[in-house]
């Protein structure tokens, strides 16, 4: 074969279904006394810093690292658990959810002791909120395009330039970024970049914020000017950081967060619809059902495979291809069906508000944390075609 | 499901590799090839896999027996070895023995219906009934006023309207009219017309993402030899990008359908979780088979399109699969309706038990 793309069929161990209880009744509790409602996605307080804080004190931030920078040491399928229940209940997570999937683990792997110990902890208690500085108005998905210049001085470095579409900028405390430390080379075109940590509410930074097409303010501009970072803030090899990033990004894919983003549709159709639906909706819903479902199916196998210590890009890259591609036609087919449900339905008009949030949001998801396209050059070069 | 360690399917791969060579197979108009296949199968006991000892059979574990089928959906092979499983497979559950040679199951189709008399003759019509023109035997799913029977007839007692399905594969009609059995059994507590038709679903699924796993295996290795405008199509993005959604879809074909199979073989009823496992196998890789199959063709350019070439041997018998024991509309409708009747708030909680 050429390729063994084998997505074995991994249960949740039962110590993921009692802590599935914990995690529902937190959430049903928080709900109850109003930190957010799961009907409205779109709501306008999506940064609740005493919900994060509640989070971390449950334990659910930054669950499998060490005990000793705050983690528990659980396993990858209790935190797949955990991020799903936050994810289908629609939890206001946006606060922490970015240092605990992606953040915290480079910091873990990158950072001197010093701030290891220092952030980490905060960042499982719910304190800290990060931001991912990749992408630059000339460099998107061509990432080693990067030109925002990090020039070395006494003690440290200056940071010129801007990035940009630069998710929660305005409400984080760091920012996980890569700046240019020197020119590519004819050789290799990814040489010369560097990770840096970033304190954000420093001199020299200043955060503009861009309106989405949503309504909302979710990433922005970062203007860099002559900001001084400390030499101990470079994050693992300088001018090497193209190792570092492209396998960060390993940990934005796959997750169950990839295929539900817009899932809120789902559920509010099979209520609308009620218990004896018509053929049409039926079949509608069986088909989403399945194919939701399948995609979680391969999206709990990658984690089983990071439990045992893989690194299973290409099957990741996969569950994330088809994942996106499917939570973005998902409020289509659901509007599609939603023309044949009764006007009477009790829940008609937060169905309609729903979708008309999702259809807006849609456009993004194919985008955001890589595109489409770039999943499919990785794919391909799995399938040693490239 | 991993090959290495199956007996089972390392015993079924060389029994392929030796004798169901898809080239072969494609150049051998005459079906030669399907009598020593059928011999190796049998002497090895594969079809009987699901059958224990003491009733005729070789006794593996249903998952062992999955593996097997998908095994040989990558060789898209064209011998009732799935439909004699799954006969015999019915037919244990009516603590049948089974006999040697060939079989099949009736119905294939979830609307089909056999019904038995007071005196225990069986009637009614089946369509699409996969390799009946070639069973001695059918496995019979029956209804009676007292309930449901499984049966063992003898197919010479059946009338049989030959009939090919999109794969060239038999797909006959057949037609009990007051048929003795036989033997006839009660069927247990559990086991219903939709138990058969999720078992021989997930049967379908897996066989249809073996084919799929070859379909993708043949397509990038056809993209690295093949040259146009100076290069190997493998180099243009375009190509890559299907390539890539080929991979895809034969990715979640094999992760529905394997999942399925597990949830099967370690269920202790068909309860709703098993329902959702084993529907939406087949709907999902019926989508596969179509998207998927789409691809490689389009990659294949039009040798594929040409009987010469073992593409359609893989293509058209996925295509062909789709059909057998429920299309995905059949299930996808299913499980909408157990879906909606769940309620909203249960459909998280359904999903997420998996
Ligand atoms: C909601 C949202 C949040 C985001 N948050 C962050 C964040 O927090 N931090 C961050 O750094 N970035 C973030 N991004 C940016 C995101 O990672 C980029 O938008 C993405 O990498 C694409 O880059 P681009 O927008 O410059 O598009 P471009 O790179 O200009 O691409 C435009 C189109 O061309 C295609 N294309 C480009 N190159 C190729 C190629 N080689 N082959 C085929 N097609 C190609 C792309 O697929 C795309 O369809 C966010 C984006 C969105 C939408």
């Amino acid at each position: 074969m050429t390729a063994a793309l084998r997505f074995d069929p991994i249960r949740l161990p039962e110590k993921c279904e009692q802590l599935r209880k914990e995690v529902r009744a937190f959430l049903a509790e928080e709900a109850a006394r109003g930190t957010f409602d799961a009907s409205k996605p779109n709501r306008e307080d999506t940064d609740v810093p005493e919900f994060c804080r509640r989070v971390g004190e449950r334990g659910w931030i930054g669950m499998t690292w060490p005990k000793k920078y705050g983690g528990q040491e659980r396993s990858f399928l209790e935190r797949y658990v955990v991020t799903e229940e936050m994810r289908v209940a629609n939890a206001p997570t946006r606060r922490f959810f970015v240092a605990d999937r992606q953040s915290g683990p480079v910091l873990l792997k990158y950072a001197p002791e010093h701030i290891k110990m220092d952030i980490l902890p905060r960042i499982c208690k719910g304190e800290v909120c990060f931001a991912i500085g990749m992408s630059e108005p000339n460099s998107g998905s061509d990432l080693f395009a990067a030109k925002t210049r990090a020039t070395k001085t006494d003690g440290g470095y200056l940071i010129n330039g801007t990035k940009i579409w630069t998710s929660s900028a305005h409400i984080a405390d760091y920012m996980i970024a890569i700046f240019r430390t020197s020119p590519p080379t004819k050789e290799n075109r990814r040489h010369g970049l560097t990770q840096f940590l970033v304190k954000m509410k420093e001199p020299g930074i200043k955060v503009n914020p861009i309106g989405q097409i949503t309504g909302q303010y979710e990433f922005n501009e970062v203007v860099f000017t002559d900001h001084f970072i400390p030499d101990d803030h470079v994050l693992g090899e300088v001018d090497g950081a193209w190792k570092q990033a492209t396998s960060e990004l390993a940990y934005e894919r796959s997750g169950p967060e990839r295929f539900l983003e817009t899932y809120y549709v789902l559920t509010e159709l099979v209520r609308a619809v009620g218990p004896n639906p018509d053929t049409r909706s039926a079949e509608g819903i069986g088909r989403l059902v399945a194919q939701l479902h399948t995609m979680r199916r391969m999206s709990v196998s990658v984690a089983g495979m990071l439990q045992a210590g893989k690194e299973p890009v290409v099957e990741a890259s996969i569950v994330k291809d088809i994942g996106t591609v499917w939570e973005q036609q998902l409020p289509h087919r659901v509007r599609d069906l939603a023309a044949f449900v009764d006007e009477t339905a009790t829940n008609r008009e937060t169905l309609q508000r729903q979708l008309d949030f999702a259809i807006k949001t849609a456009p993004k998801l194919t985008i955001q944390g890589g595109t489409t396209e770039v999943l499919r050059g990785i794919i391909a070069r799995g399938l040693g075609l490239r | 499901m991993a090959e290495s360690d199956n007996i089972v399917v390392e015993t079924a791969e060389k029994i392929f590799a030796d004798l169901a060579d898809p080239q072969t197979i494609n150049n051998d108009k005459k079906g030669a090839w399907q009598a020593p296949l059928w011999q190796a199968l049998s002497e090895a006991g594969l079809p009987l896999s699901w059958v224990a000892d003491d009733l005729g059979g070789s006794g593996a574990s249903l998952a062992d027996g999955f593996a097997l089928l998908n095994a040989a959906g990558r060789f898209a092979v064209a011998v009732p070895l799935a439909e004699t499983m799954l006969a015999g497979w019915l037919l244990a559950q009516g603590k049948i023995a089974s006999p040697q040679g060939e079989m099949t199951v009736l119905p294939a189709n979830p609307r089909d219906r056999i019904t038995r008399d007071a005196d225990g003759a069986l009637s009614g019509s089946c369509r699409g009934v996969p390799f009946a023109k070639a069973a001695k035997h059918f496995a019979v799913l029956a209804h009676g006023n007292d309930g449901v029977s499984i049966a063992l007839v003898d197919a010479g007692k059946a009338r049989i309207e030959a009939g090919l399905n999109v794969g060239y594969d038999h797909s006959d009609s057949v037609t009990l009219d007051k048929v003795q059995p036989v033997t006839i059994k009660p069927a247990p507590d559990g086991v219903s017309q939709a138990t058969l038709m999720l078992m021989g679903g997930v049967a379908r699924s897996l066989q249809i993402a073996g084919a799929l796993e070859s379909m993708l295996d043949i397509s990038v290795r056809y993209s690295n030899e093949r040259v146009a405008f100076e290069k190997k199509i493998s180099k243009f993005q375009a190509v890559q990008h299907n390539l890539a959604r080929l991979a895809g879809e034969s990715a979640a074909a094999l992760a529905a359908a394997t999942s399925a199979a597990d949830a099967i073989a370690n269920a202790k009823s068909f309860d709703d979780e098993i329902y959702l496992e084993a529907a939406s196998a087949k709907i999902r890789c019926a989508e596969a088979a179509e998207k998927g199959g789409g691809i490689a063709h389009q990659v294949h350019g039009a040798i594929g399109f040409t009987m010469e070439h073992i593409l359609h041997r893989y293509s058209l018998r996925a295509l062909a699969w789709r059909d057998d024991f429920g299309s995905e509309s059949y299930w996808a409708v299913e499980l909408g309706k157990l879906v909606a009747s769940r309620g909203a708030d249960e459909l998280w909680p359904l999903v997420a038990s998996r």
